[in-house]
């Protein structure tokens, strides 16, 4: 093996799990170490530059952080139930405490640079755009259908896992920045809005068609059947306020979940959800599965939709028949008949949330604007842009639908794009990230962290009383982590941005480190091919997806292997180590956003 | 050192042994020695042999002396009996102990200061009895509690830190356990596990005396270049004569090597010691050309290190002593104090 070149970026960048799994790359460690300091607003700043909603995040985030984070490899075998750290919870924490933070976002740009891009849909992707190009002096438009700015944040999250405030608070921030919003306005032309000679156009209107469910009754009975995404914002813009008691609802997903959720808020009383597959594999985060049932609502699972049921035109019921898993030689899964009966279960009202589609009916098919085969834009997977230069496109509109956090982070490339593109340069070009990268050592055994490990486990957030929550929708069930807890928590955050770096020329081999590391990471051994070398260390490491941490250039011409699967960052090797060949260093990423900073050195100094 | 108490967390693939105990669980409190030191490396080593061998902790007894080197048994077997006695005095305590009650297992750490200064006498008199124990001196050729002054085992010559050069001759304690009777003496180096744990295990397997010479470098005042003691100059100067593995009775053995390059020696209790040889024309069971060996090679400035004798036929003190094999603290008082009628019986036997 090679020593490694902690030099690239990526290198570390991937040993900070969290970080390298949040689409956004927001610096997880360190705003929880702002947070165990009481540093809210600091905290609340690392995340706004990131990821732009972090009270909103800090509530619906879909937490690509979380199965990621270190913590939970680390609680294997050693407690019961490993968990990662709440990282998500602890966001809203930051959210929650901050203070007034308007001080401290982005000055108005003083001057306006002539420039014009108009967003079309308000939700998180086309307001990372405004928010991104506003303080560069871009006069930006941003248009929506409804009312106000938020999109599928405002419509289709329900307001007891996300409060209005919230949303205006965060939202507001970014309108401030004198963004033109254009609410009640929808487009249907985008050669309408192309001739209206905007330098681009930013196309961020989400996936806003919710997939149906065609079986025999669907018809007749339409007027208890609902399509899930249609639903929810009809009940969060009040025009529905009551449900039937019995409410069936179909799918798997987390739309699935907030609709049953909703449901059994607006006077559903027996409310289920039923999915084709198994529990397993529903595409709902684990947690919003739990949530769901805490709140008494069962999940069926195996059951295909067969039939609606009605009876004078009123829906009766719905009859399912009973699958089962089979799986083929390739391991594709088939659900296949199990041969009983088919099941009938009563209910008033359905709720369909088997998916959603992209929908762009309003894109007119001559302006060169091209689409594949599953009718999604043809796009630069880097850049954004379309097939027709001056249109980019980001969120759901871009590859689909996913989720906030996605949306956000293409929001931020797209404005990337096209601040390059409006000053001449090419985009392709992509800026590098913003590196630092500091010893911690503050004295012979200190370091600026708190290199204790907690050994705590995750603490539960707590929620409101349930007679409460379930008798109104918009109040939020989940109360937040008071300061006392979110410290705690913070403390098992691993700090795996505090990177062991490792000078072979300094290192003596005196053992010291790989004798106290609690993990069993360190191993000096003889060089190898890789499968090999991992066979080979004190701990084997099994665990393919993580790097091994390789040196050569020791006295005995052996190599230095460090697997970084499970290191608890707790800075032992460095302080056994009596030459400093293993230091605490913070390796500090940030993505580079649209601005001068994006844009190549040579042609800066040009410009200027 | 370190401040923090390591943490509880272990690698979730770390095996238990027969006895349900991981390896960290042989460990004992955080090390307060400097950051680097050997002693450290020694302590690892015996946890490790200790967590193979399946050894109950609580059937551990672990004494010391003063030093360094002394201190260590507070930072391994934390769940074993210790003692950390009288400077130089480790010795004879242990050998009480031993004759109280022979079904422990009996660990003394020492150092070249407690063993080869103040502790000389005490030394070659427990190798003279065979007290049936591990014997392990950690040796880094200064006294590092006081400052670094030569110890008695610094050799002529070697630099001290601040350039002064020894003019004492030293103290070769394997070539002393080796005349005054030890049956199982051996040398290793702190920075080779590799060679060091498989020595624990023998010499925890062997009947009767078993020394252990390891050196040990002190990285605050021994480290240098001039030293004899320092890690770049064992790693330079290290003559191992073999390499071993230790077999218990279950254990299959599949190691393959080339014909007349091992040695087996089976001793007392069954256990077996394969020695791979480094060095073709090396007997460890022959005491006087392993003494030859052992000091003319000294003369070329080598340090031998392995498994440099051992005796399969050993015996122990309690052997000798023919004492009963109940231990004596499990004896009752009805045994201990037979009666006048039996005292009066020996006495007469002896008129």
């Amino acid at each position: 093996m090679h020593t490694t070149d902690i030099r690239n970026p990526d290198y570390f960048h991937k040993v900070v799990d969290c970080q390298w799994a949040c689409p956004a790359h927001t610096p997880v460690p360190e705003y929880i170490r702002m947070i165990a300091a009481g540093r809210y607003a600091d905290a609340y700043m690392v995340n706004w530059v990131s990821n732009v909603f972090p009270g909103i995040l800090g509530r619906t985030c879909d937490r690509p952080c979380e199965p990621a984070c270190r913590r939970g490899r680390v609680e294997e075998d050693n407690f019961a139930k490993p968990e990662p750290v709440a990282i998500c919870r602890l966001k809203r924490v930051a959210a929650d405490h901050k203070g007034d933070i308007t001080a401290r976002l982005p000055a108005l740009a003083s001057t306006k640079n002539g420039k014009r891009i108009a967003c079309i849909g308000g939700g998180p992707a086309s307001l990372t755009v405004a928010r991104d190009l506003a303080p560069l002096g871009y006069h930006i438009t941003v248009f929506d259908q409804d009312p106000k700015a938020g999109g599928f944040m405002r419509t289709q999250v329900p307001r007891f896992r996300l409060p209005e405030e919230v949303i205006d608070e965060e939202v507001g921030y970014i309108i401030n920045q004198d963004v033109e919003f254009i609410g009640n306005r929808r487009i249907d032309s985008l050669k309408a809005v192309l001739n209206e000679n905007y330098d681009a156009v930013f196309i961020g209107c989400g996936a806003p068609r919710g997939r149906d469910l065609e079986v025999p009754g669907r018809r007749e009975a339409a007027g208890n059947i609902h399509i899930g995404i249609d639903w929810l914002s009809s009940v969060s813009f009040g025009h529905i306020e009551k449900v039937g008691k019995r409410v069936i609802v179909l799918g798997g997903g987390n739309t699935a979940m907030d609709c049953c959720r909703s449901a059994r808020r607006l006077g559903g009383e027996d409310v289920k959800v039923i999915v084709r597959s198994g529990f397993e594999e529903m595409k709902a985060s684990p947690w919003e599965k739990e949530d769901a049932q805490h709140e008494g609502i069962p999940i069926l699972n195996y059951l295909v939709p067969k039939t609606f049921e009605h009876a004078n035109g009123k829906l009766t019921g719905m009859t399912f028949e009973k699958v089962r898993a089979e799986y083929d030689a390739k391991g594709r899964r088939n659900l296949v008949s199990t041969g009983e009966p088919n099941v009938l279960y009563p209910c008033d009202e359905v709720l369909i949330a088997v998916g959603q589609e992209n929908a762009f009916p309003w894109i007119e098919r001559d302006l060169g604007l091209e689409f594949d085969n599953w009718g999604l834009p043809v796009l630069n997977e880097k850049t954004f842009q379309s097939t027709v230069p001056r249109v980019f496109f980001g969120g759901d509109s871009a590859f689909g639908p996913k989720n906030i956090i996605w949306a956000v982070a293409h929001g931020h490339e797209a404005a990337i794009s096209i601040d390059k593109m409006l000053n001449g340069e090419p985009m392709t070009q992509r800026p590098p990230q913003h590196l630092n990268i500091l010893s911690q050592k503050m004295g012979i055994h200190e370091w600026s962290y708190d290199n204790d490990i907690s050994n705590d486990l995750r603490h539960v957030v707590p929620w409101a009383a349930a007679e409460k929550t379930l008798k109104s929708i918009k109040v939020e069930v989940e109360l937040g982590f008071d300061a006392a807890t979110a410290l705690s928590e913070s403390q098992r955050c691993l700090n795996c941005d505090i990177q062991t770096v490792f000078k072979a020329p300094l290192c003596i081999e005196c053992d010291g480190c790989v004798d106290i590391c609690p993990m069993d990471c360190i191993t000096f051994t003889d060089n190898g091919e890789e499968p090999d070398v991992r066979k080979r260390l004190t701990a084997p490491a099994t665990n393919q997806t993580q790097d091994l941490y390789v040196a050569d250039g020791l006295k005995t011409n052996r190599i230095m292997v460090k697997d970084e699967d499970v290191c608890l960052h707790c800075g032992l090797c460095a302080e056994r180590c009596p030459t400093g060949a293993w230091d605490m260093q913070k390796f500090l990423i940030e993505m580079t956003h649209a601005g001068p900073a994006c844009r190549t050195p040579a042609l800066r100094r040009d410009a200027a | 050192m370190t401040y923090l108490a390591k943490p509880k967390l272990r690698h979730p693939a770390l095996s238990a042994n027969a006895r349900g105990f991981t390896r960290r669980d042989y460990e004992g409190r955080i090390s307060t020695l400097c950051a680097g030191c050997g002693h450290d490396s020694i302590s690892a080593a015996i946890i490790q042999a200790c967590w193979e061998l399946d050894i109950e902790p609580h059937r551990v007894a672990k004494l010391s002396g003063i030093g360094c080197s002394s201190k260590t048994p507070d930072y391994f077997l934390g769940n074993s009996h210790g003692f950390n006695t009288v400077h130089g005095r480790m010795p004879s305590v242990l050998t009480g102990a031993n004759l109280a009650n022979r079904d422990l297992l009996y660990l003394g750490v020492s150092g070249d200061g407690d063993s080869a200064s103040i502790g000389l006498g005490q030394f070659a008199h427990l190798m003279r009895r065979g007290v049936n124990m591990v014997y392990i001196l950690e040796n880094n050729g200064v006294y590092g509690l006081t400052k670094g002054q030569f110890s008695a085992t610094a050799d002529k010559g070697s630099a001290s830190k601040k350039g002064v050069a020894n003019t004492d001759s030293p103290i070769d304690t394997v070539s002393l356990a080796l005349l005054m009777g030890a049956t199982f003496v051996a040398r290793s180096f702190s920075g080779d596990k590799g060679q060091l744990v498989p020595i624990i295990k023998a010499a925890i397997g062997h009947v009767g005396a078993a020394f252990i010479d390891v050196v040990s470098p002190c990285v605050a005042f021994n480290n240098h270049a001039g030293s004899t003691k320092s890690y770049d100059y064992i790693r330079a100067h290290n003559e191992a004569v073999n390499q071993l593995d230790f077999i218990q009775g279950r254990e299959e053995i599949t190691a393959d090597y080339a014909e007349g390059t091992t040695i087996d020696v089976t001793q007392h209790d069954g256990t077996l010691i394969r020695l791979h040889k480094a060095s073709t024309d090396y007997d460890p069971t022959n005491k006087v050309a392993a003494m030859n060996y052992i000091q003319s090679h000294q003369a070329l400035g080598e340090v031998v290190t392995g498994l440099l004798y051992v005796d399969n036929q050993s015996s122990d003190l309690h052997r000798n002593l023919n004492t009963v094999d109940i231990p004596l603290n499990a004896l009752s008082e009805q045994a201990l104090c037979p009666g006048t009628a039996i005292l009066e019986k020996i006495n007469a036997s002896l008129r």
